[in-house]
């Protein structure tokens, strides 16, 4: 099939008076890792959520393989939400459960694979992001930070989706097992053949998994371009953001209106 | 006079939003109830973490609820000679009123609390999303299971109270106040109709579905960390309380006045 994977036209949300997102236009190719840059809450995370179905936008169109997915009601939205996996920014492990049901989780639930079956299939991902299956049968609260996010991948990839999301994939974590994650994050999209779209404002990070990054502004995509070109791109915003400087065309917004 | 007026009118509209949303939710929920796939183990899990670990702490309040009704209704009753009554003011007040009243309450104290406290924690670590994400329906995994065990569980809890609560007043009634214990017993059960126990058995499943459904909804709604947490499980047992009373009054009125 040829086209974008997926493709976002005038996408709009607001919350009350709000507006977080003032019309996306967005492009996502076939096994290409984008990363979307921007500070907080200039509408990362809610973009995000409309595109896996998670929001319901008030307008814009969202296409996922050519179909449009935007308006769907709430059983079929659960069904192309099978074709993604998120990785969330606090892992968001289910702590009622081991580790290795939580990576099983969306096969055993969501597709009724055998419990045994899927086991295997979970102790097989954890040996994927570098866990030994000993750590299966720990909970979620007795892992470290860096522990917890691998498992969180390891559920992400493990119904082995089409797209996965990876919400702030290394927030939290000391440099070195930012860079764990990010060669994981590298490994699974080349290996899996998956289309991966990040959201961060680690700029290390941002450079290292992504084949192209767009920077996202008070609702508004202002800038995209293959990753080698994010230092010669000519606009201010852009420079402000990847540099870190207090002072610019952006200002930080002290109380969120 | 007209801010008077317009803050009178936003507090009812806010009332009215939130009945709606309550409305919205519940109905959502029971549709999911009839819709597979079903959780049978999870429903499992509910039903002994509401039924079985509230038993310790029904079964006590029940019995000092019978222990004290004996004991008034005694003081009251043999100021006009009518102690033998006592046996069947207890059996009557705690089948029909105070069994299912004080255990709803309870159980809105323990559980409801219990499970706005869990759903409102997964809520702010996005582990309600992350269902989703998992092709699992967050209702039908979380809040039916729960919604289902309330139900059912609470008209055992109650009928363990009812006995329990009888039993207290036994105690009173033949160790301290010198009843005969065969004849305080008969006198319980003569007067005792199917319809008292039913009519008990009936709120019960009301207040059981009451509990387990505001601590859903508040927990499901919470936002804001800690703080948001701490404010759905205050809201889902105060509400939960003055529903269980709410109901506890339209029921009797409308179900069971007459009989």
């Amino acid at each position: 099939m040829s086209g974008p994977k997926i493709s976002v036209r005038g996408l709009r949300k607001s919350f009350g008076r709000k507006v977080v997102l003032d019309g996306i236009d967005i492009d996502v190719g076939r096994q290409e890792s984008l990363v979307i840059i921007g500070g907080s809450g200039t509408g990362k995370s809610v973009l995000i959520k409309c595109i896996i179905g998670l929001i319901q936008p008030d307008a814009g169109s969202i296409k996922l393989d050519g179909q449009e997915v935007a308006d769907l009601g709430r059983g079929d939205r659960e069904k192309t939400m099978q074709k993604f996996g998120m990785l969330f920014q606090g892992g968001a492990l289910f702590d009622s459960l081991p580790v290795w049901e939580n990576v099983a989780f969306g096969l055993i639930q969501g597709r009724g694979m055998d419990r045994a079956a899927a086991k295997e299939i979970a102790i097989r991902k954890l040996a994927q992001v570098g866990l030994g299956a000993e750590v299966g049968e720990l909970s979620p609260s007795e892992l470290s930070g860096g522990m917890q996010k691998r498992v969180a991948l390891a559920r992400a990839i493990a119904a082995e989706p089409e797209i996965v999301i990876f919400d702030e994939p290394t927030t939290g974590l000391d440099p070195i097992m930012s860079d764990v994650i990010n060669e994981l994050i590298v490994k699974c999209v080349k290996e899996l053949g998956i289309t991966a779209i990040s959201i961060t404002h680690d700029m290390a990070s941002a450079r290292k998994i992504s084949d192209r990054i767009a920077m996202i502004y008070k609702g508004k995509i202002i800038w995209t371009g293959a990753t080698a070109e994010i230092d010669r791109s000519g606009n201010e915003y852009v420079d402000q953001f990847i540099h870190g400087r207090a002072t610019g065309p952006i200002q930080m917004e002290v109380r969120a209106l | 006079m007209l801010d008077f007026l317009a803050s009178v009118g936003s507090v009812f509209f806010a009332f009215l939003t939130s009945t709606g949303r309550l409305a919205i939710f519940a109905g959502t929920a029971l549709s999911h109830c009839f819709r597979p796939p079903f959780y049978p183990r999870l429903i499992l899990r509910q039903i002994i973490d509401i039924g079985y670990y509230s038993l310790p702490v029904v079964g006590l309040t029940a019995i000092f609820t019978g222990m004290v009704l004996a004991l008034q209704t005694y003081t009251g009753f043999s100021r006009f000679a009518a102690e033998s009554a006592v046996s069947t003011v207890v059996v009557l007040s705690v089948t029909r009123e105070l069994g299912p009243v004080i255990a709803g309450l309870m159980v809105a104290g323990r559980i409801g609390a219990a499970i706005a406290a869990e759903l409102g924690t997964m809520k702010v670590t996005d582990q309600i999303d992350a269902l989703s994400t998992l092709s699992t329906n967050p209702f039908k995994y979380l809040i039916v299971p729960r919604l289902i065990a309330g139900l059912v569980t609470l008209p055992v809890l109650v009928l363990v109270a009812d006995i329990i609560g009888v039993f207290g007043g036994f105690i009173v009634g033949t160790y301290k106040l010198g009843f005969n214990p065969g004849m305080y017993l008969s006198r319980t059960v003569d007067y005792l109709q199917a319809n008292d126990v039913i009519s008990g058995l009936v709120k019960a499943g009301a207040f059981g579905f009451v509990v387990a459904l505001m601590g859903c909804y508040h927990g499901y709604h919470s936002k804001g960390g800690a703080q948001g947490v701490g404010a759905a499980t205050t809201h889902a047992v105060v509400s939960a309380s003055i529903m269980i009373l709410l109901c506890n009054y339209l029921l009797t009125a409308l179900l069971f006045a007459n009989r």
